[in-house]
């Protein structure tokens, strides 16, 4: 791989990249089963070096913020080094928010351009909420079919510059791309994320997990996320490696894929992974008898033998149809975003598939533990990647305290916020909001969360204020949403539900009527936003002098009710 | 061609068929994440066989923020 000590910004290290390794093939397209594009190196640069002209033709100056909300495909990589080498700042957003909410950041970002597909801009170019992004200047269609109406945008493919583009270099500490970590109904928490965040997040990983070229990586996770962003792109680009996308994510479109490409990484949410397990156990199960008892002692077999270290070549070998159904090819399975069963991570360990979890936040640059496998830890999210100093604050008698972390990785900041930045980041320090110890051998566990947030096992943030939006204007006194773990601590990351607190008019009764709106407001949520229950406080709220509500305290006195017996069903 | 009507009560036996549902036990209007108990793979799943029923593409974006069968079968409709 490249040396990233020697680079100061993804351009340069991109730019290195993209002639280290002219002929290897970068990139793979598929569209339901059939490949579609297949780029080496030198061509990735052709289709990018045009596009990067454009943009810097349509004024696109070093600092500006190009937008890009696209699904995972080719488009989107090509258009972010573009991005990278006019010395711009990337703002990658969510394809999956709805068009009120890609505005609202488009605004908050000041993205200058935006570069998206026709399918999304067909929707979020009729949104009103186009109105108020007036900084947005320039946008580009991608795969606009030949009479569509463009609604002001420009073509993608007609964006070709016909001259060379200039190189523009950065600085280590200049912002690289603003990365937005929570929904956006609250405050919009935009992560000013430096090169230098990524060039060193690289480097910590690749040295733990490594690419080289002949590396397949399977990219599903959306790449605006840092996880994909980091393994899905800038980590295997700067070894030579070749990243898979899919057009469609439909189940047996992924399934084929593994085999047909003969994959050695893919990165999965918490969910996927463990609808993987249900669907492998259920073959399993199917077995007659006798197979499926030869079967279990060949899991055995490879437990034992693997349990200080994987040996790879010898579980594809006792287990051989359960690894040729992965392709054979397969180092390991990366799952992030959100907390993981032990049992399902034991699960996938005991068939031969090393399953790389980890903890992070995208405000530490993606990962700050990964389990290294040596030996596998299913009840840990492992020890802290090089470069990453973890310490424990203000532990109790268990040694459970909040974990902290300093790095080169962690963001310079959040945009616009200054204030949030300076209680997030306190010396140096990221407080990550997050429970846990080290155990003796160096691992760390988590034991939950003492921020008023969930996080889905989709790997989505939910952020209890960003939920309160959807019941603007209920008719009681006053309301207010909680994590309930935040109301509740529980030692615990699972089953993390999202609660409304309300407190009626003096004299007002709790009517099915009223019941009924919640509920209603409640199913127009997204469903990962959905609330679980509803709490009838008989107080009024405690106030600060601005008259906002004062959360700590509320959660703090809704603390001394009994959890059980106070949640109510919507 | 199908009316729109038609195209929500093919999805509708569809879904109740997939996942084992007594038929008629769905409405147009019914969250189907809720009301099938299902995650969003799940969903996908769903959504291929509506796709091989109908004989239809849906892209992954034109189904994002989709909960409610109605909606569903209105996209679909879009694209027979």
């Amino acid at each position: 791989m490249l040396d990233l000590r020697n680079y100061s910004s993804i351009g340069e290290a991109l730019r290195d990249a993209l002639e280290t390794w002219p002929t290897d093939v970068c990139l793979i397209e598929s569209d339901r089963g059939e490949e579609k594009l297949r780029l080496t190196y030198h061509e990735f640069r052709e289709a990018a070096l045009p596009l990067a002209k454009a943009m810097q033709d349509f004024g696109i100056a070093p600092g500006d913020r190009v937008s890009i909300i696209m699904t995972n495909q080719s488009k989107w990589l090509i258009s972010a080094y573009a991005i990278f080498f006019c010395g711009a700042t990337l703002v990658p957003l969510d394809y999956k928010l709805k068009p009120e909410e890609q505005w609202q950041l488009l605004k908050h970002s000041g993205a200058k351009m935006l570069i998206t597909e026709y399918g999304i801009w067909r929707q979020l170019g009729v949104s009103p909420g186009r109105a108020n992004a007036a900084n947005l200047i320039t946008v580009l269609a991608t795969e606009a079919p030949e009479n569509a109406d463009l609604a002001g945008a420009l073509r993608w493919e007609e964006a070709r510059g016909a001259q060379p583009p200039v190189f523009v270099p950065r600085t280590r500490r200049d912002v690289a791309c603003i990365v937005y970590s929570s929904g956006t109904g609250g405050v919009p928490k935009g992560c000013m994320m430096t090169h230098e965040n990524y060039l060193e997040q690289c480097m910590s990983l690749t040295a733990v997990y490594p690419f080289w070229p002949g590396v397949r990586y399977l990219s599903i996770l959306p790449t605006n996320h840092a996880i994909d962003f980091m393994v899905g792109f800038f980590g295997p680009f700067t070894c030579g490696a070749a990243v898979v996308h899919l057009r469609t994510l439909r189940p047996e479109y992924v399934r084929e894929a593994f085999p047909k490409y003969e994959i050695t990484y893919v990165s999965l949410v918490p969910l996927v992974l463990k609808n993987l397990q249900k669907g492998l156990q259920a073959r399993f199960d199917e077995l007659p008898a006798s197979r499926r008892r030869a079967f279990e002692a060949l899991r055995n077999i490879n437990r034992t033998l693997t349990r200080d270290h994987p040996r790879l070549w010898l579980s594809r070998k006792l287990l051989g149809q359960v690894h040729a159904a992965f392709g054979g090819k397969l180092e390991a399975i990366i799952v992030g975003g959100a907390f993981t069963e032990p049992q399902t991570l034991q699960f996938f360990y005991d068939l031969g598939i090393p399953v790389a979890n980890g903890y992070g936040l995208t405000e530490a640059g993606t990962a700050v533990t990964v389990n290294d496998l040596k030996p596998f830890r299913a009840d840990t999210v492992g020890k802290p990647l090089p470069g990453m100093e973890v310490e424990i604050r203000n532990p109790d008698a268990d040694g459970i305290g909040e974990v902290t972390v300093r790095s080169k990785t962690v963001m310079a900041g959040y945009l616009n916020e200054p204030d949030l930045t300076a209680e997030t980041i306190v010396d140096g320090w990221l407080r990550t909001g997050d429970m846990g110890r080290f155990d003796s051998s160096g691992h760390l566990q988590l034991f939950g969360r003492r921020k008023n947030m969930i996080v889905t096992e989709e790997g989505k943030n939910v952020y209890a204020e960003d939920v309160e939006q959807a019941f603007e204007g209920l008719r009681v006194k006053e309301f207010c949403v909680f994590a309930a773990n935040f109301i509740w601590p529980q030692r615990s990351m699972r089953n993390e539900k999202l609660i409304l607190v309300i407190h009626l008019e003096p004299g007002q009764a709790f009517t099915d009527e009223l019941r009924a709106e919640i509920a209603a407001r409640n199913s127009r949520l997204i469903n990962y936003k959905r609330l679980h229950g509803l709490v009838l406080y008989p107080d009024d709220f405690p106030l600060t002098a601005s008259l906002k509500i004062k959360r700590n305290e509320l959660a703090q006195r809704l603390g001394a009710l009994d959890r059980e017996q106070s949640i109510l069903p919507i | 061609m199908r009316s729109i009507e038609q195209t929500t009560q093919e999805i509708l036996q569809l879904a109740a068929q997939q996942f084992k549902l007594p038929a008629g036990s769905l409405a147009p209007g019914d969250d189907f994440y809720k009301k099938l108990g299902i995650d969003s793979l799940q969903a996908l799943e769903m959504l291929s066989r509506l796709e091989n029923h109908f004989k239809i593409e849906l892209p992954d974006y034109e189904v994002q923020g989709v909960s409610d069968f109605r909606t569903l079968a209105e996209r679909i409709q879009a694209r027979l």
